[in-house]
């Protein structure tokens, strides 16, 4: 099982170390320094690297890499998976998870690790059991703490450790019930030179915040389950029910947590927001490059596509770009060779587009490489996926909640091929 | 006010400012301090000094103090051993605390003190909390029996945890049985044969009942204990299967995956026509897809993981193709094992999609994903043949790149399309040949030198090529060299007039400028076979060449079996079996697919028609290598002091040298000695330095041994032992031997089970044995005619005869064989029950007997229990008459049978025996006489094996 972590900055400094088990000396890092030696890109640094002892696996989040030490045969997604969860708690406490952050909460921290893990097993990683364990730091608690000498320990067995529904406290209680949901998809494509689909397929979620008083029992339905055969549940979610039915039947978690994630695979036909015209050029021997960029709305459903924002990796040889944009801002890093345009809406009528000329080293040869556009986008109130839920119907308790569906587009890794 | 202020120091000393602080009167001010020491140990800063100050704190009411302190004993009680028996007391205290959290905090904190003296006071608190009623204390005693197991392992078995961690597997809270099935999993760990997580389809119930409620970390501990369970038969799998399916919709990833584990186990034993193993198919394929769609890291476990699944059963994501295609910003380690899979799905339906894609990967800036893909366009070429000439093209368009390491790799996999499709691609030649400067890895030059070598008739300046290579002959790397001294002499033998200069130069650079001991053989070779006899040169150099299989990297099937058992571990990451790299691995047991239950190929049971056939047919014609074959093992097993297995390597380093030769070492020595006088003088002066055994007539060593037909008679009551497995796959290069002995009509019979794991097809088996204590040696060659395919399995039954020479082997029975095939020569020792050796003609008069016995000392007397049989004597009688056990008398003396028998070994060794049955005892008594006391354990061995069976 899972026996030590450290987290190492950006600059490549261990600045915290837990220990499970026996202690290990944190000399075992000298191997993941060596991995990320060797790795051009931060994120290129492999998840598992095998030491003569000991096994690292590592993840990178918020430019901090968190370092499981692990010595005997342990399955690599369960690390990761937790590793995962650790930042997510963190984030939860904290609010961000940066090296200072964490350096400011060092105790709380190491409070946390220990509840989190017991002999290299996790013992509550929910966070609303941890929550009721360590009561997360807040300015006004810290002051009454101080005066009065409390603590921010909590002295009781949480009440969710056990139960049957161990995501959710008991006795909760709001003055204002209400359910919200969001529906988020991002498109992930690739789009090839001439514009037609490669491969596209949209990752989708249902992200709750729900404050509802008591016990509560609730479900959703939609107007086309279909769509969702490949889905991940929360664990409150009565499988059988879906299986049967097509109905989401949960009691909810307290607060904000994701219900359910699903995926619409390339086989089904996924509609493309955007199209791109492009036109970037080299030509031998020439110390200059065209470059031509026109955005356009395919299939939107007449909903708006906003925050548009292209960027493109050009070619190392490209010393700078001398760009006209006809709406938006531009911005061109030469060191790193990023473009990037901030579109923001595009208007049907009148088609944003970013024309010009690329400077090359003098005498260098033509690039070989094609530059890869990356486009971001958002449409508010639509699933591109067609999913619409149907309603939501809560039972076990008495009074009437709010509800809220909100429905949303992003692109994801959406790449167009020049 | 944040923890940073922890951190800030004094002048004065830390250390001392804590001390003060730590014994302060205020019970805030204690906090505070207590709260800075762990903040300094958190970054790994020394604060054991303070150890005695700390535990002062422990007795205390405030949990958040308690817990500190706790947190600091963790760390430092090891290098305070004595100190820390102080807080013992605390401990034992808190176990019998009101408030369940803190009876559990102190037995989780207990275990993590690593003291030898502490963990005898650990053990009533932790019985008492392993029967505690509030089920959260229950299951971090769980826990902690695996933490004390690591720290005393005798401790644990002596004070009877195991069985009350077991006990826990019935619990009524699902998560305790969770925590004890995670602490039965770790103890197992390091004891492979305890038999610690005895599953029966009562656990396995309990385990299922539990997965649907536990926390998903719960869910993988039951999952991976799941996998360890072999179910009876296809229905209680199917069941299985349908449990665990749900977890397949598991947020965690790690539940998904360790379900997938389960099912890809217990799917090969369902049968293929059942419409449930469709549906589990078809359910496999989305949770995998939405696995590529985490993060990073987790997409690369699961790829590494989707590599095996896509090689055990290609047809789950035939369709999916698509998810694998690479984006320009994955990471490194992302795209390289994307790529991978793509090669394995690629089929003639979507090899036109998987190219455009290659190609455009090939244009990318990360040169090791460019080489990647290039590659991959010629592994595509090679196994999808329909594409071939579309991969061909491609990789001319990207050698007109000109990019330097696009041109190197393009031409490395070139040549293999060439090897694969002889005379189709030729045409390319040309073009190649103008990139041939700008080659700097040794790789594609040797590639590129194959090309010239073996296409010479067809490239007009071949020799001029090749000369340019030559100049800087000394500063190439020996890959280079040695295909430089092939391609000069194949295109020697292909235009001999032009190019005798270049060939000598060659040789004389390969032979006496060369410190390579593999380039001086290799030059030695070429330059004798020229001079001796250019007609068998240009058979041997030219002979056509084996086709390279399809796909080169496929992981061999026994291993990906024991893969596809560890799914989801560090070892379907790194694809190598468990025992490979798990720091001290406790001999890991290897894991099997269970088998189909509709399968007919079970390997236990041997089919008497197909051995009987086999040996009905005629002798084969000895394999052209069996003589050498002879010679080798005779050199191999003369000097037998040792009773292992002779060993491999030096065996293998003689083959190595056959290899290198190809098949045409016979027509080397065979041929025509005088042959090579036409050649011109110019070969007449063979280095004097010639290794001497070339020479040497190679005389056939087994003709002589193979002259006894084989002949099979009726099988008859004689006791044969089920056969058992004697060389596993995993030691002979995919070829497994089962076997055993038995006595039919007169004759021995070895009767073996071949099965063939390994890709590629085995022929050419012969076998030979080792000097043995009985002279057992083959009466004929091994009855194999047909080339044995992957995966499949034949029944071989070997006559044996006793006449070969004769040593004495310890055990006695132990049999030394060796067995060749086309692949490699394999050995491995076996035992033969000595009932095999008892003659049909074992019956002694009842004078003899009674002289015999009294003539024998009685020192070689010895006397034998056997134990739980329940025959009567007449019983005993006909079953022991069956294996050649023959009874002369029967006396019966107060209730108490006494059976005489006689038996006669092949070498003419009698043993006499008397058994005495009493009725209504289980236990029986044989005493043994014989002239050779040795014989009487093995005997004895026999008595049992015949009597139990």
């Amino acid at each position: 099982m899972i026996h030590s972590l450290f987290l190492v900055n950006a600059s490549g400094d261990i600045f915290l170390e837990k220990h499970w088990k026996s202690v290990v000396s944190r000399s075992v890092c000298d191997y993941f320094f060596e991995a990320q030696e060797r790795a051009t890109e931060p994120e290129n640094v492999p998840p598992v690297i095998p030491t003569p002892h000991h096994y690292l696996i590592s993840v990178l989040r918020h430019r901090i890499y968190f370092v499981a030490v692990i010595q005997s045969e342990v399955p690599p997604l369960f690390v990761i998976e937790f590793l995962h969860r650790v930042v997510d708690t963190f984030q939860d406490y904290f609010g961000v998870c940066t090296e200072a952050a964490i350096k400011d909460n060092v105790v709380v921290v190491y409070e946390l690790l220990e509840e989190m893990l017991d002999n290299g097993f996790p013992l509550a990683t929910e966070s609303n059991i941890l929550k009721e364990l360590i009561k997360p730091p807040t300015i006004l608690r810290t002051m009454v703490n101080t005066i009065t000498g409390s603590t921010n320990v909590g002295e009781q067995l949480p009440t969710g450790q056990l139960s049957v529904v161990p995501w959710r406290r008991t006795g909760v209680k709001y003055t204002n019930n209400e359910a919200y949901f969001d529906v988020v998809e991002e498109i992930d494509a690739i789009i090839d030179k001439s514009g037609s689909t490669i491969t596209a397929e949209i990752q989708g979620v249902i992200d709750a915040c729900v404050k509802l008083t008591g016990m509560p029992d609730l479900t959703l339905s939609f107007m086309n389950p279909r769509l969702l055969d490949d889905v991940s549940f929360h664990p409150c979610v009565r499988f059988k029910r879906w299986e049967a039915e097509r109905i989401l039947s949960f009691i909810p978690p307290d607060g904000n947590f994701r219900l359910l994630s699903y995926h619409v695979s390339s086989q089904n036909l996924v509609a493309i927001p955007v199209y791109v015209k492009h036109n970037i050029t080299f030509r031998e021997g020439s110390s200059q490059g065209r470059f031509d960029l026109t955005l356009g709305p395919k299939q939107t459903m007449g909903k708006a596509v906003e925050s548009v924002l292209v960027s493109s990796q050009l070619p190392r040889g490209v010393l700078n770009a001398n760009l006209n944009p006809s709406q938006g801002t531009y911005t061109f890093d030469p060191v790193t060779k990023m473009l990037s345009w901030d579109v923001g809406k595009i208007n049907p009528q009148k088609l944003p587009s970013l024309k010009g000329t690329m400077s090359l080293q003098a005498g260098a040869s033509k690039p070989d490489e094609n530059p890869t556009i990356n486009i971001q986008l958002k449409i508010q109130q639509m699933a591109i996926s067609g999913l619409k839920v149907n309603r939501l119907d809560m039972y076990g308790e008495k009074y009437k909640p709010f509800k809220g569906i909100k429905y949303m587009t992003k692109a994801g890794k959406f790449q167009v091929r020049t | 006010m944040t923890d940073s202020k922890y951190f800030t120091t004094t002048k004065k000393g830390e250390i001392f400012e804590l001390k003060a602080e730590l014994n302060s009167d205020k019970k805030e001010k204690k906090k505070e301090a207590v709260k800075k020491v762990i903040a300094s140990m958190t970054v790994g800063k020394d604060v054991s000094a303070l150890f005695p100050d700390v535990v002062n704190c422990m007795q205390t009411d405030n949990l958040e103090l308690k817990k500190l302190v706790y947190l600091y004993l963790m760390n430092y009680a090891k290098s305070q051993p004595d100190m820390a028996i102080m807080a013992v007391n605390t401990f034992v205290k808190d176990c019998e605390d009101p408030n369940p959290l803190i009876r559990a905090l102190a037995v989780r904190t207990m275990g993590c003190i690593r003291v030898d003296k502490i963990t005898e006071y650990l053990c009533e608190p932790l019985r008492k909390c392993l029967k505690d009623e509030d089920p959260y204390v229950r299951k971090t005693a769980a826990v902690c029996v695996a933490k004390l197991h690591d720290i005393n392992a005798q401790l644990v078995e002596d004070q009877g945890f195991l069985d009350t961690l077991k006990d826990l597997i019935s619990d009524s809270n699902p998560m305790v049985v969770a925590n004890a099935v995670a602490a039965l999993s770790e103890i197992a760990e390091s004891h492979p044969n305890s038999n610690l997580l005895d599953l029966n389809p009562q656990t396995i119930n309990k385990l299922l009942t539990a997965l649907n409620e536990c926390t998903e970390w719960g869910q993988i501990f039951i999952l991976d204990c799941l996998a360890n369970y072999t179910p009876r038969d296809d229905r209680e799998s199917q069941s299985i299967c349908e449990r665990v399916t749900p977890r397949l919709s598991h947020a965690n990833s790690a539940v998904v995956l360790s379900a997938v584990k389960v099912l890809m186990k217990f799917m090969e034993m369902l049968p293929k026509d059942l419409d449930y193993y469709g549906t589990l198919l078809k359910k496999l394929a989305p949770p995998l897809v939405t696995l590529l769609s985490a993060e990073p890291e987790l997409q690369y476990v699961a790829l590494r993981n989707i590599n095996l699944i896509v090689q055990r059963r290609p047809e789950i994501l035939k369709h999916e193709m698509k998810v694998f295609f690479v984006k320009y910003n994955d990471p490194i380690y992302v795209k390289l094992e994307k790529l991978d899979i793509m090669i394995r799905l690629a089929s003639q339906a979507n090899i036109a999609q998987v190219l455009a894609e290659l190609k455009e990967y090939a244009t990318e800036v990360d040169v090791d994903f460019v080489r990647k893909a290039v590659r991959a366009i010629g592994r595509c070429a090679i196994k999808v043949e329909q594409s071939a000439e579309r991969c061909v093209s491609t990789l001319l368009d990207l050698i007109q790149t000109k990019v330097n390491y696009v041109v190197q790799e393009a031409i490395v996999v070139i040549k293999d399309i060439f090897r694969k499709y002889p005379n189709k691609y030729e045409s390319v030649i040309a073009t190649l040949c103008e990139n041939l400067d700008s080659l700097d890895e040794p790789e594609a030059r040797a590639a590129m030198i194959w090309i010239v070598g073996e296409y010479a008739e067809r490239i007009d300046n071949a020799d001029e090529l090749l000369e340019s290579f030559l100049e800087g002959f000394h500063d190439e790397s020996t890959q280079v060299q040695l295909q430089l001294l092939t391609a000069i002499v194949k295109l020697f033998l292909k235009k001999p007039t032009e190019t005798q200069e270049l060939v000598q130069q060659v040789l004389s650079l390969a032979t006496q400028d060369s410190d390579n001991p593999d380039l001086r053989d290799r030059g030695y070779i070429y330059w004798r076979l020229l001079s001796t006899d250019p007609v068998a040169a240009k058979e041997v150099v030219l002979a056509e060449k084996p086709l390279i299989s399809e796909e080169t990297d496929l992981i061999e099937p026994t291993l990906l079996e024991e893969l596809i058992c560890h799914i989801g571990t560090l070892a379907s990451v790194y694809h190598k079996p468990p025992s490979a790299f798990v720091e001290g691995s406790r001999g890991v047991q290897h894991k099997r697919l269970p088998g189909s239950a509709g399968s007919g190929e079970s390997v236990d049971s041997p089919d008497p028609g197909s051995a009987a056939g086999a040996s009905e047919a005629p002798p084969a014609v000895i394999p052209s290598q069996g003589d050498l074959l002879g010679d080798l093992l005779n050199l191999d097993l003369t000097p037998p002091t040792t009773t292992g297995p002779p060993p491999a390597p030096s065996s293998g380093m003689q083959l190595g040298a056959m290899d290198l030769l190809g098949g045409g070492l016979d027509s080397l020595l065979g041929g025509d000695l005088g042959g090579g006088a036409a050649m011109g003088a110019g070969f007449g002066a063979a280095p004097a330095a010639m290794p001497a055994s070339f020479s040497a007539p190679v005389s056939g060593g087994l003709d002589d041994l193979f002259d006894l037909g084989g002949g099979v008679g009726m099988p008859m009551g004689a006791y044969s032992p089920p056969k058992t497995i004697w060389l596993p796959a995993m030691k002979a290069k995919g070829l497994e031997i089962s076997g055993t002995f038995a006595r039919r009509a007169g004759v021995i019979q070895m009767e073996m089970t071949l099965t063939n794991k390994a890709m590629s097809v085995m022929t050419d088996f012969a076998i030979q044995f080792n000097r043995n204590s009985f002279g057992l040696a083959p009466a004929g060659p091994l009855q194999i005619l047909t080339p044995l395919s992957p995966n499949q399995s034949i029944e071989a039954s070997l006559p044996l005869s006793t006449v070969g020479p004769v040593m004495k082997m310890e055990p006695l029975t132990n049999l030394q064989v060796a067995v060749k095939n086309n692949i490699d020569v394999f050995y491995f020792s076996c035992q033969y029950p000595i009932s095999m050796l008892f003659v049909e003609d074992g019956k002694m008069e009842r004078q003899v007997f009674l002289a015999t016995w009294k003539d024998i000392p009685n020192d070689n007397e010895s006397q034998f229990q056997i134990k739980d049989c329940h025959l009567s004597s007449d019983a005993t009688s006909n079953k022991l008459q069956g294996s050649n056990v023959f009874t002369i008398a029967k006396r019966t003396v107060e209730g108490q049978d006494m059976l005489y028998q006689s038996m006669k070994l092949t070498n003419g060794i009698w043993v006499l025996a008397e058994l005495r049955v009493q009725t209504g005892n289980p236990n029986y008594t044989v005493s043994l006489k014989c002239r050779a006391p040795e014989v009487s354990q093995c005997v004895f061995q026999s008595y049992e094996a015949m009597l139990k069976n």
